[in-house]
């Protein structure tokens, strides 16, 4: 290996008139095939390594692939237009998943309501008006805290705090208040890019014509930004779609079918809460992988959404 | 309106001092109850038995720390590699497919990833090794490990895609071969990044309830590999439900909670300092 290489430096730049060798002047004039130049135990490191990397990637798609496929496999039989559009009766003996269905949207619709100005208000705060170096490292250090936080601790403090302090029942307010908890530090950074990347030519703008601090952010730098607040929402829509442990002491494991206003105070499981009752408490597989086909459309769209608009945002 | 966002800045502030107190105050007088040496180190819970109830949490701290110790130890290795592959070696169309199949997976919740290991990964556990349920600790780590793999595999990517071209181009021009230019140079260089995804795994699998309550038997055994167990986790989950209010078992399990809370601070004072320091 030792020559070889020497070799090949040389054939680099052979010094014009200097005698050489007739060997090394040989060498320079066949070109030397890439290949010998490597000796074979680097040759058979290159082929193992590469073998393993191949394995590993083809391993984990394999494995994707396979989960997504048998979810399918079981899941699509199972659905009927029955099982979306009727609760859950024990008379008829039959099941249905229209209220946790509902259930879910609304437990969107109350943690997004609430996250929604507090978390883009928090990331306003946070580029537009903070001037305390040290208040927004703690602010950014708490909001790393929270999104490293299992969510069975947010269930445990959910309940502790909205459920038994603040005296509300189990229900989708309770449930929808512990995902504010959740789904903040999403919220915030994700606007916060958004904010970050308004030119600041915009602001300087917006305030030579007159405007004020809170006109500007109102009329210049949150229209600009909304294609990165909407990202964010959408991160935390399929946050609040996917849990499940924060819920079961919060929003509860009712199977009712309720309009939005009683069901802010009953009981209430959303898909994922009721995919764990049918499937560990009532030997209902069937029902939990239809449950379970669902929750993956829901998955795909939301990460189709969110790609869409991230392709926006990059065009912008 | 600057008061206004104030507020609103500090919320999230607000919320892990509460996070905290609230932890901190419901979870103090159970151990105070059974003793902090007792309740960290006793082998047995057996909080409902009349005669002789006990309250040691050691079975649900070490199987936490086996199975995460598991999930990783098997899902570092694909991952990274996975990893490697995607930002350097697939080609580009094939990238992109497999990097979309590994979002979607990161987005599938948690409990439909319990419901496959229930239904597929348990039984075949039990037939392999002949067991009389296949619910055991082996089980919850392997969905642990395909649970951890989507945060491992994104972020490593990002930190290798991040490596500078010119260390790859350097390295060729130096003769090295492609993989020895991705292994010992670019791997380097991207390992704070594989660090950080490394120790967001931990902390995902750590924390993680509702897939590997479905699959680990759920028996309050001190972890072996083929035993069924339970996790601090899934301890919570399981018992609040039916733990009588104000009963010591009720109090017990907010103790775990605190227990859980304190080694998730630990896992982000080790990313603070020394991951992220030294980037």
């Amino acid at each position: 290996m030792q020559s070889a290489n020497l070799k090949s430096a040389w054939s680099g730049a052979p010094a014009k008139g200097m005698p050489l060798p007739v060997s090394v002047v040989d060498a320079a004039n066949t070109p030397v095939p890439q290949g010998e130049r490597i000796s074979a135990k680097r040759k058979l490191w290159n082929a193992g390594a590469k073998i393993l990397v191949w394995g590993a990637g083809l391993t984990t798609a394999l494995l994707l692939l396979l989960i997504i496929g048998y979810i399918a496999y079981r899941g699509i039989p199972c659905i009927t237009w029955d099982l979306l559009s009727t609760q859950t009766s024990y008379r008829a003996g039959t099941i249905g998943i229209l209220p946790n269905i509902l259930n879910t949207l609304y437990l969107i619709v109350v943690a997004m309501c609430i996250v929604l100005p507090l978390g883009v208000g928090a990331a306003v705060y946070l580029t537009e008006y903070a001037t305390n170096r040290k208040l927004v490292a703690l602010i950014e250090l708490a909001t790393e805290t929270l999104a490293g936080i299992p969510s069975i601790v947010f269930g445990l403090v959910g309940m502790l705090m909205f459920v038994q302090f603040l005296g509300l029942k189990q229900g989708i307010l309770a449930g929808g208040l512990t995902l504010v908890m959740v789904t903040i530090p999403t919220i915030m950074r994700t606007t916060q890019e958004a904010l970050r990347s308004v030119p600041d030519a915009y602001r300087e703008g917006a305030q030579a014509l007159g405007a004020g601090k809170w006109r500007t952010i109102r009329t210049v730098v949150l229209p600009s930004s909304i294609n990165g607040i909407l990202s964010g929402c959408i991160l935390a829509i399929g946050r609040v779609i996917e849990e499940s442990a924060a819920l079961l002491f919060t929003a509860g494991f009712g199977l009712v079918l309720n309009d939005f206003i009683t069901s802010l105070t009953s009981s209430s499981a959303t898909l994922t809460v009721a995919l764990y009752v049918y499937a560990s408490e009532r030997g209902e597989i069937d029902v939990a992988f239809a449950i379970a086909f669902v929750l993956l459309c829901l998955a795909f769209c939301i990460n189709f959404l969110a790609k869409f608009v991230g392709n926006r945002l990059k065009k912008d | 309106m600057k008061a206004l966002f104030s507020l609103c800045g500090l919320i999230s502030v607000g919320f892990v001092l509460c996070i905290s107190v609230y932890l901190v105050v419901s979870g103090i007088p159970a151990i105070q109850k059974i003793g902090l040496v007792d309740f960290l180190l006793g082998e047995t819970w057996a909080p409902t038995n009349s005669t002789d109830p006990a309250y040691g949490i050691l079975p649900f701290i070490l199987t936490s720390i086996y199975g995460t110790a598991g999930a990783v130890l098997l899902g570092i290795p694909l991952g990274v590699l996975t990893s490697i592959f995607l930002a350097k070696v697939a080609p580009p169309k094939m990238a992109a497919v497999v990097r979309s199949a590994v979002q979607l997976l990161a987005g599938i919740p948690s409990v439909v990833y319990g419901l496959v290991g229930m239904i597929v990964l348990v039984p075949a556990i039990q037939a392999l090794f002949n067991l009389t349920s296949g619910a055991t600790l082996a089980a919850a780590i392997v969905v642990l490990t395909i649970m951890v793999l989507p945060s491992i595999i994104n972020v490593s990517e990002t930190a290798l895609a991040a490596v500078p071209s010119e260390y790859e181009e350097a390295s060729l021009a130096l003769g090295a071969t492609d993989m020895e230019t991705f292994f010992r140079v670019s791997l380097p260089a991207a390992k704070n990044g594989i660090a950080a995804a490394i120790v967001l795994g931990v902390g995902r699998a750590i924390g993680e309830a509702m897939a590997i309550i479905m699959v680990s038997g759920n028996v309050a055994n001190m972890p072996g590999l083929l035993d069924p167990v339970r996790f601090m986790t899934t301890a919570i989950a399981s018992e609040m439900s039916y733990a009588a209010a104000g009963s010591l078992q009720r109090e017990a399990l907010f103790s775990i909670g605190l227990v859980l809370f304190l080694f998730i601070l630990m896992i982000n004072v080790f990313l603070n300092v020394f991951v992220k320091r030294r980037a």
